[in-house]
């Protein structure tokens, strides 16, 4: 817990506090991996491992790929419509005479695109209110939790999928506009998190001992809240990032994603897959909804790694059985008690 | 109960209505002249102010209305009752698939935790929930209607059982039951295979995880260290103490999980061509029908609240510690 040790520090000295961080962040990454054990680290390595993996793929895509995502034809001309597996076209061709290995991989990068700025939007818009929602309380408060509750309890597909109907019909259809209609989906799973630990946290004696040394409410916030509140944001950011491959990959299926000649996604390649299947041509179908499969399954292995590492609640029941008997509970970045039952919950 | 649909409904409204234009030019706009579009607004009370329009939407919603599409121009009741058995059926079949396969797979995971079968059930609901309903279902037409042809790939029964159905309650499966046409019900049982496990396996892997979790919390708690103190055997712990008591947070989630449902159903019914609501939904998606959108979007909302509302009663039903 940083911020209960800078308390007695005064507001000044704020900058300099940041070398040592550097440090501590650091090992903080490295910690979930060390106090991890069994199938639990091998689950969490694993995952770290694959979506690794996945991320250099999306970075090295033109140089991975035989072909870019929108070639149909190389030296030897065009190439076949939903041709089988050849030598030339590994994975075989596309309706449309793409080659499918090349466009499974430049999906990788159209997935990573996507769900970065989505995970980075909803983290930008959630955090903050979740803040200012537990910390101000009133109306603002009241106001904020009831439109957020209605947007978590809405289907969250059908959710993106009026946000993506809309911006496609006003803006446009890219790669901003369908993180964008994600964001919308996830914004209140931050909030809720966010706010449930700043409710607990601003009654703790450090808060208390700012606002008695006159620190405003917005310094209270930045300096002091937002280290501790911070801390559960991982775990979510890791398991929303799986969930809205899902939710682009279904607006692609959709026909509501990305323009099939701005990007190659995984989703639209499979709407296309379903003529095919009766057809009985299964690679069309094969690798792009792997590609889906593998992508959310390692994130969702590191997010629950994480969860169960960091989450004190499961980590106490640990304890409590009588087999086991090594176990840390010392210096971990663990998320706040208050916010450990929405982790849970927010898993599905 | 009540702000929560109101806060839903103005949520939706304002969604709808934050797209400059109003829905006839948004979706009519460049097909009709000027005047046209005009007054096809003025009949459909466009042309008032916006508040207007919501008070009007709101007072639409209390009566069940929920307005005329402007593509087809059916209402988007009569919509719910056409579409709605579908969808219906395709989602119970998934969650009774889900809630059998899951909550014993859950147990056995709880209970043996940190072992091999421990971590071949987490993957397994790991896989359930990273493969997207259209995948699975691609795969499962592939393998089981074109390879193997067992089943039939899409589609919710074969023609000659679709003409020949009597309509009683828009639930093809009981009129085929009621009319005493075990062929026909069967023929729809078997169309519903693929598609109910499809978006079943999406919904499972939510059901194993969470008895997991709860049925290991459930066995390091109090009162299970007493029954064993007790002597109770340990096959009675763990179903009788452990396992009752990880099923309150089940039916807790079960409201959640209907909005999961209504979701992959889209995506489910999408791919096995199933004449559901979410195939409605798309249609009009598809051609820009902004009061058919609108219309099938409230009705969903109404229908998660409403389940979860039962759930609510239901949970404090089964949990005591919620009625107090």
């Amino acid at each position: 817990m940083t911020a209960t040790t800078t308390v007695t520090g005064s507001q000044d000295a704020a900058p300099d506090a940041r070398p040592p961080r550097r440090g501590n962040l650091l090992s903080k990454i490295a910690a979930p991996y060390k106090q991890s054990h069994g199938v639990q680290r091998f689950m969490l390595i694993t995952g770290t491992v694959l979506s690794l993996a996945f991320i250099l793929m999306a970075i090295f895509a033109p140089l991975i790929a035989p072909y870019s995502f929108d070639t149909y034809q190389d030296a030897q001309g065009r190439f076949p419509q939903q041709g089988a597996p050849t030598s030339r076209n590994h994975w075989g061709t596309t309706v449309q005479g793409f080659d499918v290995l090349s466009r499974t991989i430049f999906g990788a990068r159209t997935a990573v695109e996507v769900v970065l700025l989505a995970v980075i939007f909803s983290i930008a818009i959630g955090v903050p209110l979740g803040l200012i929602s537990g910390y101000v309380g009133g109306w603002v408060d009241r106001i904020l939790v009831l439109v957020m509750d209605a947007l978590f309890a809405f289907p969250y597909l059908l959710l993106a999928i009026v946000a993506a109907f809309l911006l496609k019909n006003t803006i446009d259809s890219g790669i901003v506009t369908t993180a964008i209609a994600i964001t919308v989906v996830y914004v209140p799973q931050y909030f809720r998190v966010v706010r449930a630990s700043t409710l607990s946290a601003r009654e703790a004696t450090y808060i208390e001992a700012a606002r008695a040394m006159g620190a405003r409410p917005r310094t209270i916030i930045r300096r002091y809240l937002f280290g501790n509140v911070i801390q559960s944001v991982p775990v979510i950011g890791t398991l929303n990032a799986a969930d809205s491959i899902l939710t682009l990959a279904g607006l692609g299926f959709l026909g509501l994603g990305i323009q099939p000649t701005e990007a190659a996604e995984w989703g639209y390649d499979l709407q296309r897959a379903v003529a095919d299947a009766g057809a009985g041509i299964w690679w069309t179908a094969l690798f792009p909804g792997l590609g889906i499969v593998l992508a959310v399954t390692s994130l969702t292995l590191v997010g629950e790694g994480l969860n169960d590492v960091l989450n004190p609640t499961l980590r106490r029941r640990r304890v409590n059985k009588p087999r086991i008997t090594s176990y840390t509970m010392n210096e971990s970045g663990a998320v706040g008690p208050a916010s450990a039952p929405e982790v849970e919950e927010d898993v599905g | 109960m009540i702000p929560m649909i109101w806060v839903l409904l103005t949520v939706v409204f304002l969604m709808m209505r934050v797209a400059p234009g109003d829905p006839i030019s948004a979706t009519l706009g460049g097909k009709l002249s000027p005047d046209e579009l005009a007054r096809r607004q003025a009949a459909l009370g466009f042309d008032r102010p916006i508040l207007l329009q919501y008070v009007d939407y709101l007072w639409d919603v209390v009566r069940f209305r929920f307005g005329t599409t402007i593509t087809d121009n059916q209402t988007i009741g009569s919509i719910i009752i056409e579409n709605g058995g579908a969808t219906l059926t395709l989602t119970v079949a998934a969650l009774i698939f889900a809630l059998i396969l899951g909550l014993p797979l859950g147990l056995i995971a709880g209970r043996f935790r940190e072992t091999v079968p421990d971590a071949a059930i987490r993957v397994f609901a790991i896989l359930g929930y990273a493969a997207p309903p259209f995948f699975v279902g691609l795969l499962a037409q592939l393998l089981f209607a074109k390879n193997l042809d067992w089943l039939p790939a899409s589609k919710m029964a074969s023609p000659i059982v679709q003409a020949t159905a009597v309509e009683h309650t828009h639930i093809l499966m009981l009129d085929l039951a009621i009319e005493g046409n075990w062929d026909g019900v069967w023929d729809v049982f078997r169309h519903l295979i693929l598609p109910a496990t499809t978006l079943g396996l999406l919904v499972m892997g939510v059901f194993i995880r969470l008895v997991r979790v709860n049925v290991g919390q459930a066995l390091g708690g109090d009162f299970v260290e007493a029954a064993r103190a007790r002597g109770v055997p340990e096959r009675r712990v763990v179903s009788r103490h452990a396992f009752r008591n990880a099923l309150v947070p089940v039916v807790t989630v079960m409201g959640l999980q209907a909005a999961l449902l209504l979701g992959g159903a889209v995506l489910t019914e999408q791919t096995f061509s199933w004449p559901g609501l979410g195939s409605r939904l798309l249609q009009y998606l598809n051609n820009r029908d902004y009061i058919g959108v609108q219309g099938l979007i409230t009705f969903f909302a109404l229908v998660v609240v409403v389940i979860s509302l039962i759930i609510d009663i239901v949970n404090a039903l089964i949990d005591p510690r919620v009625r107090y």
